[in-house]
């Protein structure tokens, strides 16, 4: 995870290189094709069409999919409302009720009906996951845009502020960051957000200069083309394909930091709020009497990771133009 | 290579000076300033005023810094808010607890991560290598905390294989002359305490080295199946180089560059694992102790010990560095 100095990681999970393909809108190049259908075809035409022979990327989609039906449709699914406990009556300081009818996965300590927070807390996980990686894409993409558009030493500095960032462990810079804000789940999506800066930076930057060397650029430019022109309309879109794929993969490791730091107590909260890390960490205490109300929430967290990481790689192989065509 | 080393030493120095600069703002950007840091969230304001005036914090930022600095470099990093003893003095005592955590877990992960990675490589499309496939997607993806609960609930809790929490069994006498539990053990000849405090390893390690394991498995096996193609193999094969002389000398030593790389990647993620897994096991490290800093916004605690882990990180890192030259002889002569 992680920390990588160069490839993306996260402290608790999902340390993968960075993509490193840097695809080009014309028609794919080299290598034995399966047929004329790939001929002067859109690279994300074609990376869709890859996707779909995939079976990686196809359970991977399914996960990601319902995972985020299920937070959407949070309030449709969940039997009980959020941070309801309709149980409260039943729980003793021994034993607290399994599943039953009315509660299909059990109770928790508290008297939380099970099911209902792990439904409440998937919503939790994405809206964290998907602003947190936006707050280190945007964030990113303007350091990385900045020094890959001027060079010289604003791109210097920008790097070096970029190596700082990546010379201390993800989670450790996540956990200062989140320490300044106080214990929010605000904290912990700007925590998250500011860890994936210098790795969007870095890979935008990357592609960039790699992208500013291509001859369609030189064209572009000879043409008169003003610089912004250039930058924007044509080296940006085509530097997006692995930033894409990293964004996948972020939003992965984005879910189990968002879970650890939970877990932690930085996204502060009550032993009864619906948010998978914190249940884990309610958990800890019960282990002996009821391991489910540790299992479930540990479980939902690893599928939705393996979900997006999946499909994160697919779309990587997809994008990747040295794989085309295999 | 001794050139090397003291180059990127030297490389180290702003690295550390610009962090320095990022952690004295970070405090001094809190709500309340470094007062508040200093005597922690319940200091009255008097007390506050008076410990502005007596430590400078109201003259200009860059003098403060300068002076900040200087303390630092004699070593002085403060003192905990918490505990009251010197910021050091506590990361001293709890960082052989996780050296002992880390390096085992690391142990771990390399020694099943590479040969689990080379026979799914060498045995690549059958069952094996799907296996190994499919298991490593799962650790890579499984949270560490998660993974730590299971392993605790699983051996200690159920099984009662090993201890579920701290770093010995508390009726233990035992005595600690170098803070490595483990070592110390062996080296007083207390066998028990020894054996006692690897039991209590075991699992925060495995917990710890899975993540890890999975990633270098992966590589692995990539890199082999790489190798085996190129077009050296082919030629050594060629002249006749018997297949287990050319799997262990051309094969396996051209492979393991970029595992080399990756390893050197996974201290990062073992320190920031450490803070979860140790809080899990009740492991009284330098990672569950920052955890407590959170909380009791111990900010000089977080400032040294984010440093000093900065400082560790870097020198694992120039360890990898190091280790392509033995590795790879072409990196010798290149620098």
């Amino acid at each position: 995870m992680t920390d990588p100095t160069s490839a993306a990681a996260g402290p608790t999970g999902v340390a993968l290189p960075t993509g490193t393909g840097t695809p080009t809108t014309d028609a794919p190049r080299g290598g034995p094709r399966r047929g004329a259908q790939d001929e002067g075809a859109s690279i994300w035409r074609v990376a869709l069409r890859r996707l779909r022979r995939n079976p990686g990327a196809i359970i991977g989609a399914v996960i990601v999919l319902l995972f985020v039906l299920v937070a959407l449709l949070a309030p449709v699914l969940a039997p009980y409302a959020e941070g309801a406990l309709p149980g409260r009556a039943e729980i003793r300081p021994t034993f607290i009720p399994g599943p039953s009818d009315d509660y299909l996965l059990g109770l928790d300590r508290y008297g939380g009906d099970l099911l209902s927070k792990l439904i409440w807390g998937a919503r939790a996980s994405l809206l964290v996951g998907v602003l947190s990686t936006l707050l280190g894409l945007l964030g990113g993409a303007l350091l990385g845009l900045l020094a890959g558009a001027f060079g010289g030493w604003v791109d210097t500095a920008t790097m070096r502020l970029v190596d700082l960032m990546l010379s201390v462990p993800s989670l450790l810079l996540a956990v200062s960051v989140a320490a300044v804000i106080g214990q929010s789940p605000t904290a912990v999506v700007i925590a998250i957000g500011v860890v994936q800066v210098p790795i969007f930076a870095r890979l935008l930057r990357g592609t960039m200069l790699a992208e500013r060397g291509q001859d369609y650029v030189l064209a572009a430019r000879s043409l008169g083309l003003s610089r912004r022109t250039v930058t924007m309309s044509h080296v940006l879109p085509n530097s997006l394909g692995p930033v894409i794929v990293q964004a996948t993969l972020m939003l992965a490791t984005a879910v189990i930091e968002a879970a650890a730091l939970s877990f932690l107590g930085l996204g502060g909260g009550s032993p009864t709020t619906a948010e998978w890390g914190r249940m884990l960490t309610a958990a800890q205490n019960e282990l002996e009497v009821a391991p489910r109300l540790a299992l479930w929430p540990g479980f939902c967290i690893a599928v939705t990771a393996l979900g997006f990481t999946l499909f994160g790689e697919a779309l990587r192989e997809a994008l990747d133009p040295r794989t085309r065509g295999r | 290579m001794a050139r090397l080393v003291l180059q990127r030493l030297a490389l180290l120095i702003p690295t550390l000076f610009g962090l320095s600069i990022l952690l004295f703002l970070w405090v001094r950007a809190l709500p309340g300033g470094p007062a508040t840091a200093l005597l922690g969230e319940r200091a009255t304001p008097e007390a506050v005023e008076r410990l502005n005036r007596l430590y400078g914090f109201d003259q200009p930022l860059h003098e403060q810094y300068v002076r900040w600095l200087g303390q630092l470099l004699q070593g002085n990093f403060g003192v905990s808010s918490r505990t009251r003893l010197p910021v050091l003095e506590e990361f001293l005592n709890r960082f052989p607890a996780t050296i002992e955590l880390t390096i085992l877990a690391l142990v771990i992960a390399v020694g099943v991560g590479i040969p689990l990675g080379y026979v799914a490589a060498r045995y690549r499309g059958r069952f094996l290598d799907h296996g190994t496939v499919v298991a490593s997607l799962i650790g890579v993806t499984i949270p560490v905390f998660f993974l730590a609960f299971l392993l605790k609930y699983l051996f200690a809790v159920q099984l009662g294989w090993f201890p579920s929490a701290g770093r010995q069994s508390p009726a233990m006498i035992a005595t600690h002359p170098t803070g490595f539990y483990v070592l110390d053990g062996l080296l007083t000849r207390e066998w028990d305490a020894a054996w006692d405090a690897l039991l209590h390893l075991v699992l925060p390690a495995l917990a710890l080295g899975s993540i890890p394991l999975a990633i270098i498995a992966r590589i692995t096996r990539a890199s082999v199946i790489e190798v085996q193609s190129a077009d050296y193999v082919r030629t050594a094969k060629a002249k006749g180089l018997k297949a287990p002389r050319l799997r262990r000398r051309v094969v396996l030593r051209n492979a393991m560059l970029p595992v080399a790389t990756t390893i050197g990647l996974q201290v990062g993620l073992l320190l920031s694992g450490a803070v979860l897994t140790e809080t899990v096991f009740a492991f009284n490290g330098i990672g569950s102790f920052l955890a407590d800093a959170v909380f009791d916004l111990d900010y000089a605690v977080l400032q040294g010990f984010i440093l000093f882990i900065a400082v560790v990180y870097a020198l694992a890192n120039l360890a990898v560095d190091i280790s392509y030259g033995i590795i790879d002889p072409r990196m010798r002569a290149r620098r």
